[in-house]
């Protein structure tokens, strides 16, 4: 049992490769990567935000916070996170079966739900596009 | 059944963080557009505008259940991700109880700052 739950095994190609199934796959895979980024910045955040029960506000006052290079990394955190969450919403939408079309017969030529599905994907991503564009011009300015 | 079941609270948490931590998000990354919750010049996340928050209770009760959604979310989502290398069973529990731990830590962690720090601001207000 245990060597046929290692056939499986592809590794990381299995975490990121969409093979030729779309825009779509690449689009999820990507929603693990912003994933996991969002969650390692989210676990340092919790230590760093904890802080401040003890009167230690580190992002505050000069340092490394300040730095161009810690504004331009929480920008991107920023994006991971519109990213993530418009996406999110698609996959939410699509795994209970909304904006797939209905189910038809397989008659060659067969038509493919992903072309169904698309329009949702170009909507959720000019909204993370919008959030994107407001967030940087907030950081600019801020 | 018992993963069908997480599964679907998993995507439900992540449906609520998208308008929780989208709000948290609004109020920190677009403060220059919005001012949400920041009477105290420009800079959302001064000391000044963070103790403003942390005095209400509406935050304090806000940043726990988004430390909770948000751990739940997010570790589960990274243990999914993990079992998907069919691993060995030893191994896939391993990581189960190790997040399980780590979730349940950090919960403590921010739950106590949290409380603390409403205290640290009430305090501030009353002088």
């Amino acid at each position: 049992m245990a060597a046929a739950r290692q056939e499986n095994r592809i590794g990381l190609w299995g975490w990121l490769g969409g093979g030729r199934w779309g825009i779509e796959r690449y689009a999820y895979s990507l929603h693990r990567l912003t994933g996991l980024a969002v969650l390692f910045y989210f676990l340092l955040h919790i230590v760093v935000t904890s802080l401040r029960a003890r009167g230690i506000y580190l992002w505050t006052g000069g340092g490394f916070f300040h730095k161009p290079v810690f504004r331009f990394g929480e920008y991107l955190v920023f994006a991971a996170f519109a990213y993530h969450a418009c996406n999110g919403i698609r996959l939410v939408l699509v795994e209970l079966g909304v904006a797939i079309g209905k189910p038809i017969e397989p008659v060659f030529p067969y038509k493919t739900s992903l072309r169904v599905q698309r329009p949702l994907l170009i909507a959720v991503m000019i909204v993370a596009l919008i959030l994107l564009a407001a967030g940087g011009y907030s950081g600019l300015t801020q | 059944m018992k993963a069908a079941r997480l599964w679907t609270w998993h995507m439900a948490a992540g449906a609520v963080l998208f308008f929780v931590l989208g709000l948290h998000m609004g109020i920190m990354h677009l403060g220059e557009i919005g001012h949400w919750f920041a009477p105290y010049g420009n800079l959302t996340v001064s000391i000044a505008n963070s103790r403003f928050r942390d005095g209400m209770l509406t935050f304090t009760v806000g940043y726990i259940a988004l430390l909770a959604i948000g751990l739940f979310h997010g570790l589960y989502g990274l243990r999914t991700m993990l079992l998907e290398l069919t691993l060995r069973p030893a191994m896939e529990k391993a990581i189960t109880v190790f997040l399980l731990i780590l979730g349940i830590g950090l919960l403590g962690l921010g739950t106590w700052a949290a409380v603390a720090a409403h205290g640290v601001a009430l305090a501030g207000v009353k002088g």
